[in-house]
Order: C-alpha cells, then structure tokens, then sequence
C-alpha cells in the first residue's frame, strides 16, 4: 500500500530549480576558486584557471535568468505571516526533534521564506558587481574605484549565498521527504500535513 | 616556469614556502632621474626591442605622449606635463611610466591564479602569462594603475624590469639604452644613495623640494623617481602622493579570505554534527497510513 500523495512542484518548476541549483553549484565552485588558493584546485572542473574566467560569468547570466523567472512564481506564497513568526519561536525545540504544537504553517516556512528573501537580494547583487568586474567585456568601462568595491560586494555577498544554500540542502536532507518535492513532484500527504498543514487544506480543498 | 636562478620572496595564490634557498640577495633598483630626462623615448624604444613588442601605431592626440597610454605592448610610456610650479616659469616634467616594482605589490595580493605573478628576492615584481587566466583582478590591486589586459590573448603584461636581463648580470634595457644618464640601475642601497647627491645638486640649483619618490605606502618600490617637486608627485602626470593598497583589496584578499572560508566549512560540519546527533525530522509512520 503506498501513501497517497500531494503535488507541490509542476515539472517546469522542478526543471526551472534545477537549471538554478546546477548554475549556483557551478558557479560556487568555481568561484571559491578564485577567491581563496586552497580553492584553486576547484578551477579544475570547468577545465583550469582560465576557462572558469571565461565560463563564470555566462553561468552567472543563466543563474541570474532562470532565478528571475522562479522567483516571480515563488514570491506570492513567501509573504511572511504572524503564523510563521509564532512558528520561529519553537525553532529550537523544531531543531532537538521536540515534540510541540506549531501554529499552521502554509507552503513554505519562514526558514525557507528567509532564504528565499535573501536570494531575492543577493543573486541581483552578485549579478550587477559581477557585471562590472566581467574582464574583458564590461570591466574597463567601470572605473577602479567601483570595480574594487564590486569584488569586495561580490565576494561578501557570494559567502552569504553559499552560506543560506548549504542550509537549504540541509535542510532538505534533514527533512526527510522533501527531496522528492523537487524530483518527483510530489509529497506524501503526511509529510505536507506535518510540516505544512495550512498549504495541505488549501491543496486538499481545490482537488 | 621562468628564471629559477633567482630566488621568490612571494608568489600569488600560494600558502606554502616558495623556492628560497640561495640566501642573501641583494635588492635592485632602478633610479628614474626625472631632471635628466630628456624626453626622447629612447627607453621606450629599448623596451620594444628587448621584449618583442611592437604596438598599433596609433593617432597624435596632440600632446607628445606616444602611445597615449600604456597597454600590453607597451609596457613604458612617457609621460609629458607641462606645468608652472613657479608663475611665469615653464617647466617640462617627463615621467617615464612602467611598473614600480612594489616591495608590497597590490597585483600579487589581488591574483588568484597560483604563480601568474612572483616577487624575486631581489625586488622584481613579474608576471608568468602561462599561468595567468585573465581575470584582471591584478589592474584591480595595483596601486598606480600599471597592467594591461592583452586584448590578442586575454592576459596581464606590464614591465618585467628586464628580469631576464637583471638575472644574467645585466641592467634593464631601457637603463642600457639612456643616453642621459637619467636612468640607472644597481642595488637599491647604492641608488639611494646616487639619488641623494643627484638631491643635493638640485637643491644646490634652487629646487628646494627635490626629493627622492620612493612612497612607504607600499613599503617602497623598486623603480623610484628623483623629483624637482618631491612635495608634489601629482605634478608628474598624477603620480600618486601617499600610494598603497586600496583598504577595499585589502579587506577582500586579507582577513576575508579565511573568514568565509573558515565559515562555510564550518556551516557544513554544523549541519553534519546536527544530522548525526539530533538525527533527521521525520513523520512518523503510522501517520502515513492513518491519512
């Protein structure tokens, strides 16, 4: 007997995150290598220093694209309610496998609502110094004192993002049945009344 | 790999010792007299045909300086002011441009690239292009505005200080080929002490503020000017009066390196170290049946 199931991501969204999640990890990647040497090895996998030069930034166009369209679908169900402010507060005892009523949590929590938000602001951020740090193309028409702080911003907002992305795929090993939300499409009907009760009727309501 | 007959003192993108067992070497220097130059690009020309370079022939803008600027093929360009220190007193300063050869160079601080640029023992800052991917990040360090971008194959060049000359006993081209004297070259001790009488002879022709540019900010160079107007550098086509490393570079390749470093490493271990001690957020079985 299997459960029954619950769809939470239609095959373009799944396919949207993904093309983002490949360009971000590629993108980390080959970033890291060129901010710290014990990172340069990493320049390796887009085939040495000078391919990741040349293949960072066009990834950074796929990732700013592809992220610009999920986002605009996404942002409507990421408005921050009183429910998941009630809901942070528990977070601790969430965290220690605590049992504890929680108040009704719609389709996203405000732990991914925050992650959310903050790629909002960080991947436009990292595009537009990106832009103008792009050797040989944008980067001489900028001048040297707002292309050194483009790279400070750039790499300052590039650890922020890495940071929030190791807690999303945390996250989603932590929780287990959410990787399937992504690709499969679908979650068990316990797993969406569990974690997102409010998002589960609504579903269940317009079946 | 070029010249592993000179020693390196520090090597960008690198954490480990570079090659450093021939002891004490000494530092050089080249000493640019600007009251002694003349102006006839003879040092430019030197340069060209020592290093294999030939630029575009480009356009006259009007003023004397050729090429306009320095580029990838032009690694020393002189620079022409035309200034009034005293009113009613014309005075032709001629700066030769190139690399300082920075004891703390900002390109080597800023590349990313493992090797693309040495400092040798004795002072000469160079660029290895083989290992140079052409992020530019080096133009982003430099204090004084120095490498240039190839646009033929995507990577950095600037003076190399004749390296390959200087480690075979021999002076830099441009310093070969001056028929002033204005340009010399030796240890640096020894050219500080050159520049000193060359002080005191314009001090003793009524240029007061003579002086020896040779700025701490960055922790001194090995190309330094003798100047009529020392207490104005600005003069000389905007040469930098205090220059040293942009605090912004600074901060991105100094402490935050290992920071961030340090704090995704650590964001990945808390996450493991939370997994295996509080374990996973699971729906209990029966609830899947019982829905």
């Amino acid at each position: 007997m299997s459960a029954p199931l619950v769809p939470r991501y239609s095959p373009r969204d799944r396919a949207n995150h993904w093309v983002i999640a490949i360009s971000f990890i590629l993108l980390a990647v080959s970033g890291l290598a060129l901010f710290h040497p014990a990172f340069f090895f990493l320049s390796n996998l887009l085939g040495g220093g000078t391919w990741t030069r040349i293949l960072h930034p066009f990834i950074g166009v796929v990732l700013m694209l592809s992220f610009a369209a999920f986002a605009l679908r996404l942002a409507p169900d990421n408005r921050i309610t009183a429910a998941d402010r009630e809901w942070k507060k528990h977070l601790p005892k969430i965290l220690r496998n605590e049992p504890v009523t929680l108040p009704k949590i719609g389709k996203y929590n405000i732990g991914q609502k925050y992650l959310f938000w903050s790629l909002v602001v960080l991947i436009p951020l990292l595009f537009i110094t990106g832009i103008v740090i792009w050797q040989p193309w944008f980067a001489p028409y900028f001048s040297v004192g707002l292309i050194r702080l483009a790279v400070l911003l750039h790499a300052a907002a590039a650890f922020l993002a890495i940071l929030a992305i190791i807690i999303h795929i945390y996250s989603a090993i932590w929780t287990k049945g959410s990787i399937r939300a992504m690709t499969r499409g679908t979650v068990t009907a316990a797993w969406a009344k569990h974690h997102h009760p409010a998002w589960y009727e609504e579903v269940s309501r317009s079946r | 790999m070029a010249l592993q007959s000179l020693d390196i003192k520090a090597r960008s993108a690198t954490t480990t010792p570079s090659p450093s067992v021939r002891g004490a070497t000494t530092e050089v220097a080249k000493l640019i007299d600007i009251s002694k130059c003349i102006g006839c690009k003879a040092c430019q020309v030197a340069c060209m045909e020592w290093n294999d370079l030939r630029d575009e022939i480009g356009h006259n803008v009007g003023v004397y300086d050729n090429p306009v600027d320095l580029t990838a093929q032009s690694w020393t360009v002189m620079r022409f002011s035309e200034v009034e220190v005293t009113p009613g007193r014309l005075e032709w300063l001629i700066r030769k441009d190139g690399c300082m050869h920075c004891a703390d160079p900002g390109c080597l601080r800023a590349c990313p690239s493992p090797g693309a640029i040495v400092q040798y023992a004795n002072g000469i800052v160079d660029f290895h292009e083989e290992n140079c991917i052409g992020c530019g990040y080096c133009i982003t360090g430099c204090p004084f505005n120095i490498p240039r971008l190839s646009k033929k194959d995507g990577k950095a060049y600037k003076c190399t200080l004749c390296s390959d000359r200087v480690a075979v006993g021999l002076e830099p081209a441009c310093v070969k080929t001056c028929p002033t004297g204005a340009i010399v070259f030796g240890a640096k001790e020894d050219m500080i002490h050159h520049a000193e009488e060359r002080i005191a002879d314009l001090k003793s022709r009524g240029f007061q503020n003579a002086g020896l540019y040779d700025p701490p900010g960055v922790g001194g160079t090995h190309v330094m000017y003798v100047l009529q107007h020392a207490d104005r550098p600005e003069l000389y086509h905007g040469l930098p009066k205090d220059p040293g490393i942009s605090p912004l570079v600074s901060l991105w390749k100094g402490i935050t390196k290992p920071l961030a470093s340090l704090g995704l490493g650590l964001a990945v271990l808390a996450g493991f170290f939370h997994y295996v001690t509080a374990g996973p957020n699971e729906v209990e079985e029966d609830k899947e049946h019982t829905s």
